[in-house]
C-alpha cells in the first residue's frame, strides 16, 4: 500500500504527540504520583506506535512499544517514577524526535535504538537503569558498507578477530600525524587495518581533533594490541573492543548515531551508500520537504507577475509578426503554463485537513443535543487550493451544526416517523470540471416551506405579494438571506447571531456558490461549489464599444452569432432561442452603460453563460480571444460593484474588468 | 485637528481649480502622471475607474467631481495622487501637484464656516504660509462613500 500521501499527516501528528509527551513528562517529573499524566503519555505513545507501525517505520514502532510497556508498568504501579527512569524515557523521546525529523527530511527513519529498547526492557522487568551504560555514547562510530562487512566476515571465518580501537592522543600532542603513523605501524605488524574514521587521508593531514577509530583484523589478543599502542608516547587512551559481526545488523549497531544532528547525516549516509544492506530504503519512494506557506505564496505572486508579462509578450509578438520571436514566445508560454500547473498543484491540499475535525465535533454535538448522529465522509482526498481550504472550515462547521441542530430529529421523533433512530449526515467532496463540490446531506426533517415563508414575511425579507410567486427552491434559498434564522429557540449550537447569510457571503467571496435543496420529512442537501483555484483563471476577452471585459470560461457554455430577426421579445425582455431553449438576452452595453453609439449590425455576438441550470445570453460587440489572467480585486474602496467580480491586467498594461455572470443570470 | 497642536505638518500641496490644498504626507504613497483609466460601471460619478499601478488595481477618484466642481479636460499638469487610508488605496485626480511643504503648527487654523467652494465637511483646517492659503483635506471624509 502506498502510504506516501499520508506521510505529511503522519509527520505533523507525530510531532504533536512527541510535543505532548515531552510536556507531560516534565509534569510527571514534578508530580510522579499523578496517574492522569501517565495516562496521557501512554495514550500519545500508543497512538504514535500505531501510526508508525502502519507507516512501516519499525524502529519507531519498536521503541514506542517498549516505552508503552514501561508506562503501563507505571500506570499499574508496578514501577515507580524515578529520575533515572525518566532519563531513559526522555532518551527514548529524543530518539523518536530524531527519527521523525529524519523522516521529515526525506530519510527512512531507521535508527539504532536497541540500546534504549534494551534499557526499557530491563526497566520493565524491574531492574533500575544503569546510569553508566545509559550515558555511554561514543562520539565516533564506524559505519560499514556491505563490502567492508564481507571482508570482516571472511576474516572472522579465517580465524581472525575484529577489533575496534579507539585511540585518543594527548592534548599537548604536537605531531599528530606522526603518532597516527606510529599507531598504524604497530597495528600493521600484528594485523591489518580495514577502516579508519576519520579516513586515513584526513588523519595524515591532521584533520581530526584528538580521537580516531580504527578497525583492525588480527590474530593477536586484545590486550596485546592495547599494550603495543600504549607504548607509543603522547597517547592518552586506547580502548580496544571486540567487534561481533555474527549478528546480521551489526553494522547498523555501529551506525548508532550520536545524539542530535546525526539523524539527517545518517539518512544521507544511507542514501550515499547505495549498497548498504538496509532493507527499508526501497520503501521511501517519494521524498517530501516541508516548505513555508509564505514562500509558496511569494512564488505564486511572482508567477502572477510573470503571467501578466507573458500576456504582454504574446501581444507584442503578434504585432511584430516575427517568426523567431513568435516561436520563442510560444515556447515560453507553454513552459510557463506547465510551471503554472506545478505551482497550482503545490498549493493543493486535501480537504481532509478540514474534514478530519468534524467526526469529533459531530459526536460531541450529538451528545449535547441528545441525538444519535452518524457522520459519513466521502472524498476526503479531494484537493483544493490552500486559500480556499483556509476559508472553508467555518462555513462547513456552520452547515454541519445546522444539520445536527435543525435537520436531524431527536431519536424518539425519528422512531415515531419510522426512521432509524440514528440520523446520518453525509459530507461529500468531489471534483467536477473546474470546480470542487462539497455537499452536506442529512436525512432529517427537511426544511419546512411554510415556516420559512412565514419567517421571511415576518422579518420583511420577502413581501407577501412576492412570496406568492416563489417556487420551493426559491423559498429554501431565503434561509441564506441576512437576518434569517429558523431556530425556534436560540440554541447554543447554531443560533449565535451569525446566520447562513455569513456562510453564503464567505463562500461567494471565494468565488463559489452555495445552494440548498430539501424534501420535507426526508432531509436537506446543502451544496457548495468552489473554484479549483482562485488567482489565475481562463477568460474570454470581449469588446463592448471601446471597453474590454473578461468573462470567466468556467461560466461560458458557448459563443454564437445571433441574427437580428432571431431576437424575440417575451415579457418586454429580449430573448433568443438557444437549442430549443428560451434564453434571456442581456445587452452588456446597457447593463454597464458603456458610452458609444448604439450598434445596428445585422448579427449580435452573444456569449451563453450558465448559473446552475439557468442560462443567459450576454450580447457583446466582438470576441477578442481566450487568455489566462490573474484575478485581482478592485481594492477595498470599490468593495462591491454590480456584476463585476474583479479585475485583471492585460498584456498592454491596461485593466480589464471581470464579469460576474452569476449576477447577470436571473 | 489634534495633530495641529502637536508638531509641524509635512504636506503635499496640490492645486484644484484656483485653490491650493494640502494632504499630510503620511497618507501619500506616490504621485503619478495621468494614465489610461478603465471605467468601472455602476459606481459614483466621481469614481473615474481603475488603473494598473505597478500591478495593483487602484481605484481613481476625480477630486473636482468629488467636490462638485465642473469637470475639466485633463492636461499636462494633471496628476494622480495615490493616497492610503487604513486598508484603502485610492488615486485622486488633481489639476497639479508640485510642492512638499512644512506647515508650522501655529499656521494652522480651524476651518472657517464657509471657505472657498469646498464643503466645510471635507476640510480639516486651513494654513497660511507666507501669502499662500492652503486648505487641509480630511482624507477620511473625502474617501467616505
Amino acid at each position: 500500500m502506498d502510504m506516501s500521501q499520508y506521510l505529511d499527516l503522519f509527520i505533523d501528528e507525530s510531532k504533536e504527540h512527541l510535543q505532548a509527551i515531552n510536556e507531560r513528562l516534565l509534569e510527571l517529573e514534578k508530580t510522579p504520583e499523578d496517574m492522569s499524566v501517565v495516562n496521557d503519555i501512554f495514550r500519545s505513545a500508543h497512538t504514535l506506535k500505531g501510526m508508525s507501525a502502519t507507516m512501516g517505520f519499525e524502529d519507531l514502532a519498536n521503541l514506542t512499544h517498549q516505552m508503552e510497556n514501561v508506562l503501563d508498568g507505571i500506570r499499574n504501579r508496578r514501577l515507580s517514577v524515578t529520575p533515572e527512569l525518566l532519563d531513559v524515557i526522555f532518551e527514548a523521546v529524543d530518539h523518536l524526535e530524531a527519527m521523525i525529523s529524519s523522516i521529515a527530511a526525506g530519510g527512512d527513519g531507521t535508527r539504532d535504538v536497541r540500546g534504549t529498547v534494551e534499557q526499557l526492557k530491563r526497566i520493565e522487568q524491574g531492574e533500575m537503569p544503569n546510569k553508566q551504560a545509559a550515558r555511554e555514547e561514543p562520539p565516533l562510530e564506524h559505519a560499514y558498507g556491505e563490502f567492508e562487512y564481507h571482508v570482516l566476515e571472511q576474516a572472522k571465518e579465517q580465524g581472525f578477530s575484529v577489533y575496534e580501537i579507539r585511540v585518543r592522543l594527548r592534548d599537548d600532542c604536537l605531531l599528530k600525524a606522526a603518532r597516527v603513523y606510529m599507531v598504524f605501524e604497530q597495528l600493521n605488524e600484528v594485523g591489518e587495518i580495514v577502516k579508519a574514521t576519520p579516513p586515513v587521508e584526513m588523519l595524515e593531514e591532521e584533520q581530526f581533533d584528538r580521537e580516531f577509530l580504527v578497525t583492525v583484523v588480527s590474530k593477536a589478543p586484545a590486550d596485546e594490541l592495547q599494550k603495543r599502542l600504549m607504548g607509543i608516547s603522547e597517547i592518552d587512551e586506547v580502548k580496544v573492543s571486540m567487534l561481533s559481526i555474527g549478528e546480521p545488523s551489526a553494522e547498523s549497531e555501529k551506525a548508532a548515531a550520536p545524539q542530535q544532528p546525526a539523524a539527517m547525516e545518517q539518512a544521507a549516509a544511507v542514501q550515499a551508500e547505495a549498497e548498504a544492506p538496509e532493507k527499508q530504503t526501497a520503501k521511501q519512494a517519494t521524498k517530501t520537504i516541508r516548505v513555508n506557506i509564505e514562500r509558496l505564496d511569494r512564488l505564486m505572486n511572482l508567477f502572477e507577475e510573470l503571467v501578466v508579462d507573458r500576456g504582454r509578450l504574446e501581444q507584442i509578438s503578434r504585432e511584430l509578426n516575427h517568426a523567431e520571436l513568435t516561436e520563442t514566445v510560444e515556447r515560453m508560454s507553454r513552459i510557463s503554463s506547465d510551471l503554472q500547473t506545478i505551482i497550482l498543484n503545490m498549493r493543493m491540499v486535501p480537504v481532509e485537513t478540514v474534514f478530519n475535525r468534524f467526526p469529533r465535533m459531530v459526536r460531541q454535538l450529538a451528545r449535547e443535543l441528545g441525538k444519535k448522529v452518524r457522520l459519513d465522509i466521502i472524498g476526503a482526498d479531494t484537493e483544493l487550493d490552500r486559500t480556499v481550504i483556509d476559508e472553508i472550515g467555518d462555513p462547513l462547521v456552520h452547515l454541519i451544526r445546522n444539520a445536527l441542530d435543525h435537520g436531524i430529529e431527536a431519536p424518539d421523533v425519528r422512531a415515531a416517523r419510522g426512521k432509524p433512530e440514528e440520523g446520518t449526515v453525509q459530507l461529500r467532496a468531489y471534483h467536477s470540471g473546474n470546480h470542487v463540490f462539497i455537499e452536506i446531506e442529512d436525512d432529517g426533517a427537511g426544511i419546512s416551506r411554510e415556516k420559512v415563508l412565514q419567517k421571511a414575511k415576518s422579518r420583511g425579507i420577502v413581501s407577501p405579494q412576492a412570496a406568492e410567486h416563489l417556487n420551493d427552491q426559491q423559498i429554501y434559498e431565503l434561509i441564506f438571506a441576512p437576518g434569517f434564522s429558523t431556530a425556534e429557540q436560540v440554541s447554543d449550537i447554531s443560533g449565535r447571531g451569525v446566520g447562513l447569510d455569513v456562510v453564503k457571503s464567505t463562500i461567494e467571496s471565494l468565488g463559489g456558490t452555495v445552494s440548498v435543496d430539501s424534501q420535507p420529512g426526508k432531509g436537506s442537501l446543502f451544496s457548495i461549489q468552489l473554484p479549483l483555484t482562485l488567482s489565475i483563471i481562463s477568460v474570454l476577452l470581449v469588446q463592448i464599444a471601446e471597453e474590454t471585459y473578461a468573462i470567466p470560461l468556467s461560466s461560458i457554455i458557448e459563443t454564437a452569432l445571433v441574427k437580428k430577426e432571431e431576437i424575440f421579445s417575451a415579457h418586454n425582455q429580449p430573448v433568443i432561442d438557444f437549442r430549443g431553449k428560451i434564453v434571456p438576452l442581456v445587452r452588456l452595453k446597457d447593463v454597464f452603460a458603456v458610452p458609444g453609439a448604439a450598434d445596428d449590425e445585422d448579427a449580435v455576438a452573444v456569449v451563453i453563460v450558465r448559473k446552475g441550470e439557468k442560462l443567459a445570453a450576454l450580447a457583446v460587440d466582438s470576441f477578442i480571444g481566450q487568455q489566462e489572467v490573474v484575478l485581482k480585486s478592485l481594492g477595498n474602496y470599490l468593495s462591491s460593484v454590480f456584476a463585476i467580480s474583479g479585475a485583471t491586467i492585460l498584456g498592454d498594461g491596461r485593466v480589464a474588468l471581470i464579469i460576474d455572470c452569476n449576477a447577470l443570470v436571473k | 485637528m489634534t495633530a495641529s497642536v502637536q508638531a509641524d505638518w509635512k504636506v503635499i500641496a496640490f492645486r484644484l481649480k484656483e485653490e491650493e490644498y494640502a494632504l499630510a504626507v503620511q497618507h501619500v504613497r506616490s504621485i503619478e502622471k495621468m494614465q489610461p483609466i478603465t471605467r468601472v460601471p455602476g459606481t459614483a460619478h466621481y469614481v473615474k475607474g481603475v488603473i494598473n499601478l505597478r500591478g495593483v488595481v487602484t481605484p481613481i477618484i476625480d477630486l473636482r467631481e468629488r467636490f462638485g466642481f465642473a469637470p475639466e479636460p485633463y492636461g499636462e499638469q494633471t496628476r494622480i495622487i495615490i493616497v492610503a487610508l487604513e486598508d484603502m488605496e485610492v488615486g485622486l485626480i488633481v489639476d497639479a501637484a508640485n510642492d512638499v511643504l512644512d506647515l508650522p503648527a501655529e499656521s494652522i487654523e480651524p476651518p472657517p464656516e464657509a471657505i472657498g467652494s469646498v464643503e466645510a465637511s471635507y476640510i480639516d483646517g486651513v494654513a497660511k504660509v507666507e501669502n499662500r492659503l492652503l486648505i487641509l483635506l480630511d482624507l477620511a471624509k473625502v474617501l467616505d462613500r
